[in-house]
């Protein structure tokens, strides 16, 4: 079983209250990303840059905004490129950090090679030895829907991997849709509205 | 015979209270250890210890864009691992970001023999960078300056700390 990339991103929108929303890859595409169901967009971070860096970025907000919760909606990928941020994280445990991983086995944007230990690699087992404080593995919509305000609730840093139907690109990449935001102004943007 | 020290820890921390940098983000080299003990000690700037240089760039980036001050402290060859950091979330987002780091193989008096410190001047060049020398305690206002033209210019701005502290 696994979870339609929109369908999860919709759900995070619809469960964030005044939560900020920081997405990378496949949860960023303009299509079946959050751009394309957010309705708080002040308050998306889509990050552009910087591969794997998401949780990285999603610690210092974190870190920056301790009375508001920070959601980073990173790739298994993406994750993988920078899975010693799980310690740093861990360590500095951030209880307003939540942290979800589209586990779709694949670098999708790429044409959907495999990513190593695809399958195999367990992401929620690796956040709880780094001292995240909960972790989550969740392969339907129903249960994302009916467990997210659970999640949310509870104090983080909390780790939530989600099995992901992958949506391959093999279009050229000069040839497809491009945000509407670069980074540099959804950043302006996120500063403006924590500042208000 | 033990050099005696020129650069002390308390100078550096003075220069970034002085500056009101809220977050040292950080991963520790032989050239800034001794500042470990007294930065986590001090209850006006917080740590941010990480696994790897390239994290702290994107831990910064967040703890800007969540409206705190923050500096990186790594050494040099963290730089050199740190590129797309410091591309996507320093360069191209105009992020006013002050990255203090350790010169290893910095010798004023004769011939760099480590790579790591005939690179890095070169290597901050080629991203447009600017930088400060900071050895001796009377060159610690320099991280003021560095401060000072990163907000001036919206762009990252390096101090290479060319000496090990002293205690």
């Amino acid at each position: 079983m696994a979870i339609e990339n929109l369908d999860a991103v919709r759900l995070l929108d619809e469960h964030r209250h005044d939560a900020i929303i920081l997405t990378t890859m496949s949860a960023n595409n303009v299509h079946h990303g959050l751009p394309s169901v957010s309705k708080n967009e002040h308050l998306d971070f889509p990050m552009g840059g910087a591969m794997g860096k998401a949780s990285s970025l999603g610690l210092g907000l974190a870190l920056a905004q301790p009375d508001r919760k920070v959601m980073v909606v990173d790739g298994d990928g993406s994750l993988l490129m920078n899975l010693g941020s799980l310690v740093t994280v861990g360590n500095k445990a951030p209880e307003n950090l939540y942290h979800f991983v589209f586990e779709n086995g694949v670098y999708a944007i790429t044409g959907g090679q495999p990513v190593p230990g695809s399958g195999d690699t367990n992401f929620a087992g690796m956040a709880r030895e780094a001292g995240y404080a909960s972790v989550y593995e969740i392969d339907n919509t129903e249960d994302l829907a009916t467990s997210l305000d659970g999640i949310l609730e509870q104090k983080g840093p909390t780790l939530i991997c989600l099995k992901i139907v992958p949506v391959i690109e093999n279009t050229p990449v000069q040839f497809r849709d491009r945000p509407s935001r670069t980074t540099q102004i959804a950043m302006k943007d996120l500063q403006g509205a924590l500042a208000d | 015979m033990q050099q005696e020290a020129v650069l002390h820890p308390a100078s550096i921390i003075a220069e970034l209270k002085k500056n009101k940098v809220t977050h040292v983000v950080w991963l520790p080299d032989s050239e800034t250890n001794f500042m470990y003990q007294q930065l986590t000690e001090d209850p006006e700037v917080d740590l941010v210890p990480v696994c790897r240089e390239g994290e702290t760039m994107a831990i910064a980036a967040g703890l800007w864009v969540g409206g705190k001050r923050p500096v990186c402290l790594i050494q040099n060859t963290g730089i050199f691992e740190s590129g797309d950091s410091i591309r996507g979330l320093g360069l191209d987002v105009n992020n006013p970001l002050v990255m203090l780091v350790g010169y290893r193989g910095w010798d004023r008096h004769g011939v760099a023999r480590d790579s790591a410190a005939r690179f890095i001047e070169h290597i901050l060049h080629a991203w447009g960078i600017t930088y400060y020398l900071v050895e001796t305690d009377d060159d610690a206002n320099r991280i003021s300056m560095a401060m000072e033209e990163a907000d001036r210019t919206s762009k990252p701005v390096a101090v290479l700390v060319g000496t090990e502290f002293g205690a």
